[in-house]
């Protein structure tokens, strides 16, 4: 047999031809690949702890990279002048920037990118900052770190592909969940940009803590002065629509297309009918401590939580009314003039859908029961801060007067400092506004009752505007300050006696007073964490909601479209939440006044070739964004649902689901080039 | 028209993939008259010699079935390959390690420990062990030395084609002899079979899969006409790939994997786990651990095949001593 004639079999014609592609490769013209690598100095902040010639040096001996160079600041005009004239006379193709974190650069040098004539999703970063050199002080092998996420990079990047961004029409209306004064000024200045808000409150009404509070610092000023005219603002704007004594239970879909269901708690009133004219709470037998009153006073079994209420009209407790607990009673019913009790009225769910979404559900203070050295709940005339200002505010239960249990006037009140705030045993942060509220209560006990009023402080805190000065004045106005945490309340001589070392004199004290106000820490609500799953958000170590960037994206979340303002994010005073209330609003507005929102490239697809409908990625969706398409059973990704998360690619069993820009090509590469130096 | 030169050999394997290529039956009287054979130790006499003395290129195709476990299926392979001008990967065992790949969860000493002395049914008071050389009085005795692990054949010689299969069903040998015969190859690298899964052949029905726990095979009958996963049966179907005709769920049996992953996937078990762990239908961690302990012998499950071709390739298990990650036991 003439077995050596190479023509005489089909097979070897077919297998010479075809042995000169690379096997297993899968990849088209990866010869065509021309990488710049762009090694940044940062300053000192890389340079000091990397060797960045050394990895421009390795960086150049690697496959594909036809030019590598290191440079002090490549986000620097002059550095993203680099790659563009690199794109232009050495003809790169591909670009790996070996800098900071993607989080920080990645859109600035994408864009460098585009202004080259190149897609911007052909560039790879390698993170020699936040990875390399800022999480060691071993010079040496920082360096080799960079050069093995460099090496990776180059090999990644040469798999990427262009990608294009794409837009998706958007809801322009707004929610604001929390009507306190963070979620107010967001939702009239929205309003006021001509967009429709829906405002929910899971309170009778809204106005938040601040309606709580007496006078503000530093300007003293009236609280529900200042208040009340944005509340009935809310209520007055044909832009706003209001839920008070609602509850978001579910949010679906994504930035520019929400779905949101509100639960409209029954109030057993119609507040189409009601006219808010306080005949039934004025007939109601029932007494129940008063929540707005921070307990001290009582309020009835239906009511409004305070006279300049927004919206004006009453909810029955069902909890305690006599109608519903023993079944009998009805007085509210037969004296109200317009028939709008209603006890059968049950919950009502409002399925809507928004654009954008802001939380500002506030703060609650920490219940100084818990630590029973501070008397709290033990002796009389142990109080909270907050109970303070409920005395002292006209609309109060003593009508402004500040008084002992026994309705006598106080002639010593102590002030404590930081309970529960800065404190390893409660909270470790600092609730920003209680030294400025303890100052203000100190002038305002003062000033109604002549009494001696003691400060017990760590430090004083007294950053914003104005505040120094008003500490200032409250010192010379004879309030005494004392250097030293107030350790123990304790009763002696039929007085409290506040105990604490006075580090300034560096002794022992004991200072007997007739009243002790408890300034406790700001805590995130106790239903917080329920509100952080609904909506998808995620809590910092101290349980406030947690931003996206701590310093330059405060209101934004890691949930696009989902924004937070206020206290939900942390302690801050009343300034400080109207500026965010209104810097929201203004996240918010710009995206509503671009019209539409960018979709990310960056979204799973389906090789239909390639599925066979075997339906396991189905429930998996977090975002409900994969369908079975019965047509052509397979899976089906609806991308503008789609967030690229992976999900659904990782259970993809046959391996037809994959995320662009994070294809397992692209990833393997990259760890085989990382662990390989 | 000149004759196909065809070869067959057998490496670490059962000898159902030779089974097989009698089981097409009258058909290998069309192959006869097709091709001359020049090995195939399971059904003819040929020596090694003989396979020596051929021209390079000499053999059209080979077809290999077996891992390689020890040092002689790799000198056959190496010599095949440099005989033949196309090799194919013939079995799930050329192909991915097979059945005997799972050995690769166990070190080599563990294997002869274990065969040599442990078994119940092994008397063996002396200790005695294999030895690749041993000197005795009319001269010196040798035998193939055992690998640290098993290799898939593409692991030791380039290989052409893959016909995955355990054994390989008589249709896709038939297509692959007949594409060679008729010189209509796909590109090499090719893996005969279908691009799709299992599932695009199954007649059974799919809804959703949510499951709270898995059985086995012999504790349920399962429906008839319902997806063998979603009655709770570890079926390999979504993480296989296709071309088998869903023979086994045919007789009510789940897929075991045999034909192996996809073009696109890398580790067949790793996107089973995943593709399971999506399953269950409950959130709450006792009832998580509850289910996934319904799943008896998870490696043997998921990579009852492909173990060698994994990304982990095997249990990750120290160095033994004398024998480093692809080197030979040395004698005990």
């Amino acid at each position: 047999m003439p077995g050596s004639d190479a023509t005489s079999c089909g097979i070897l014609r077919v297998v010479a031809g075809a042995e000169q592609t690379e096997i297993g490769t899968g990849v088209q013209g990866m010869s065509d690949v021309r990488t710049g690598v762009y090694v940044c100095h940062c300053g000192s902040n890389i340079a000091e702890k990397v060797d960045c010639a050394r990895v421009r040096e390795f960086a150049s001996e690697l496959k594909n990279v036809v030019v590598a160079r290191d440079y002090q600041y490549m986000c620097s005009e002059p550095g993203q002048e680099l790659i563009r004239q690199d794109v232009e006379k050495n003809g790169i193709n591909r670009v790996v920037v070996a800098s900071c974190s993607p989080r920080m650069h990645e859109p600035t040098f994408r864009k460098t990118l585009e202004t080259a004539g190149l897609n911007g999703y052909l560039l790879e970063m390698a993170n020699i900052r936040e990875h390399c050199s800022w999480v060691t002080t071993d010079r040496e092998a920082a360096t080799e770190k960079a050069a093995a996420l460099v090496a990776g990079a180059v090999a990644r990047v040469a798999f990427h592909e262009p990608l294009e961004e794409r837009f998706a029409d958007l809801k322009q209306r707004l929610l604001v969940v929390g009507g306190g004064i963070a979620g107010i000024e967001a939702a009239l200045k929205v309003a006021a940009g001509g967009y429709q808000v829906t405002l929910v409150e899971k309170e009778p009404s809204i106005g938040g803590n601040m309606a709580r509070l007496d006078k503000t610092f530093p300007t003293l000023d009236c609280s529900a002065c200042i208040l009340t005219p944005k509340m009935v603002a809310v209520a007055q704007s044909e832009n706003v629509t209001l839920y008070t004594y609602a509850e978001v239970e579910k949010v679906e879909g994504y930035v520019g297309n929400f779905q949101v269901t509100i639960r409209q708690k029954a109030r057993s009133v119609d507040t189409s009918k009601c006219t808010g004219c306080g005949v039934c709470y004025g007939k109601c037998p029932t007494r129940v401590p008063s929540e707005f009153d921070a307990g001290l006073g009582t309020r009835k079994a239906i009511y409004v939580p305070f006279p300049q209420a927004v919206p004006n009209k009453p909810v029955i407790d069902r909890e305690h009314c006599l109608q519903f607990t023993k079944g009998k009673c009805g007085v509210c019913a037969r004296f109200c003039p317009t028939g709008a009790i209603d006890y059968e009225q049950g919950d009502q769910l409002i399925t809507e859908e928004f654009g954008a979404i802001i939380i500002a559900t506030g703060y609650e203070t920490w219940d100084p029961a818990a630590a029973p050295q501070w008397g709290y709940g033990r002796y009389d005339n142990v109080l909270t801060a907050m109970q303070l200002e409920r005395l002292v505010n006209a609309a109060g239960p003593t009508k402004g007067k500040i008084q002992l249990q026994d309705g006598s006037t106080p002639e010593a009140v102590a002030i404590l400092h930081c309970i529960g705030s800065r404190d390893e045993n409660y909270h470790r942060y600092c609730s920003r506004f209680c030294c400025m509220s303890s100052l203000k209560l100190a002038h305002l006990a003062r000033e109604k009752t002549g009494a001696e009023v003691y400060n017990f402080y760590i430090d004083l805190r007294a950053f914003g505007k104005g505040y120094e000065e008003f500490y200032n004045r409250v010192q010379e106005e004879g309030v005494h300050f004392i250097r030293g945490k107030g350790a123990e309340v304790i009763r002696k001589d039929g007085r409290l006696a506040v105990r604490a070392e006075d580090t300034l004199l560096g002794r022992y004290r004991e200072v007997p007073v007739d009243m002790v106000v408890l300034n406790t820490a700001a805590v995130p609500r106790r239903d917080s964490e329920k509100v952080g799953q609904v909506f998808g958000i995620q809590p910092s170590p101290d349980g406030f909601f947690l931003e996206a960037h701590v310093k330059l994206e405060p209101l934004k979340t890691a949930t696009d479209g989902i924004y937070i303002a206020g206290c939900c994010q942390g302690p801050k005073d009343i300034p400080d939440s109207v500026a965010q209330g209104a810097g929201a609003a203004s996240e918010v507005l710009s995206l509503f006044a671009a019209g539409k929102v960018k979709i990310s490239p960056v979204v799973a697809t389906v090789d239909s070739q390639l599925c066979s409908g075997c339906r396991v990625c189905l429930p998996l969706c977090p975002y409900s964004a994969i369908s079975y398409d019965e047509v052509n059973r397979t899976a089906y990704v609806n991308e503008a649902t789609c967030k690229g998360c992976g999900t659904c690619v990782a259970s993809c069993p046959s391996g037809a689901l994959s995320v662009r820009h994070f294809t397992d090509e692209e990833i393997i590469a990259q760890i085989k080039e990382v662990l390989a130096v | 028209m000149t004759k196909l030169k065809l070869a067959f050999y057998w490496a670490a394997s059962c000898g159902g993939c030779d089974v097989a290529v009698l089981d097409i039956n009258e058909k290998i009287l069309d192959v006869a008259a097709l091709a001359d054979i020049y090995l195939w130790p399971i059904a003819m006499d040929f020596k090694y010699k003989d396979v020596q003395a051929l021209d390079d290129g000499f053999i059209d195709v080979c077809f290999y079935n077996g891992a390689v476990r020890n040092t002689e299926q790799r000198e056959i392979a190496e010599l095949l390959r440099q005989k033949s001008k196309v090799m194919v990967a013939f079995g799930s065992c050329a192909c991915f390690g097979g059945i005997p790949g799972l050995a690769n969860l166990y070190g080599p000493q563990e294997i002869l420990d274990r065969v040599y002395q442990e078994t119940p049914s092994t008397v063996n008071p002396e200790r005695v062990r294999p030895e690749t050389n041993w000197k005795v009085k009319e001269g010196r005795l040798t035998l193939p030395g055992f690998f640290s692990a098993v290799y898939p054949l593409s692991d030791i010689v380039q290989v052409e084609y893959y016909v995955p299969g355990c054994p390989p069903p008589v249709d896709l040998i038939l297509r692959a002899v007949q594409a060679i015969a008729t010189g209509k190859l796909p590109p090499p690298g090719t893996v005969f079979g279908s691009d799709k899964t299992v599932c695009d052949t199954c007649p059974r029905k799919k809804e959703e899969k949510k499951v709270k726990g898995f059985k086995r095979p012999h504790e349920v009958i399962p429906e008839a006409e319902k997806c063998l996963l979603e009655q709770g049966l570890i079926c390999l179907g979504p993480a296989t790939r296709g071309g088998c005709g869903a023979r086994c769920i045919e007789a009510n049996m789940p897929c075991r994997g045999c034909f192996g992953p996809t073009d696109r996937v890398l580790d067949q078990g790793a996107k089973m786990t995943a593709a399971l762990g999506g399953m269950i239908s409950s959130r709450n961690e006792t009832e998580v651990r509850a289910a996934l302990a319904t799943i008896v012998d998870p490696a043997g499950t998921f990579y009852r095949f492909t173990l060698s071709t994994s990304l982990l390739k095997g249990r990750v298990r120290p160095v033994e001593k004398g024998c480093p990650p692809g080197g030979i036991v040395a004698g005990s």
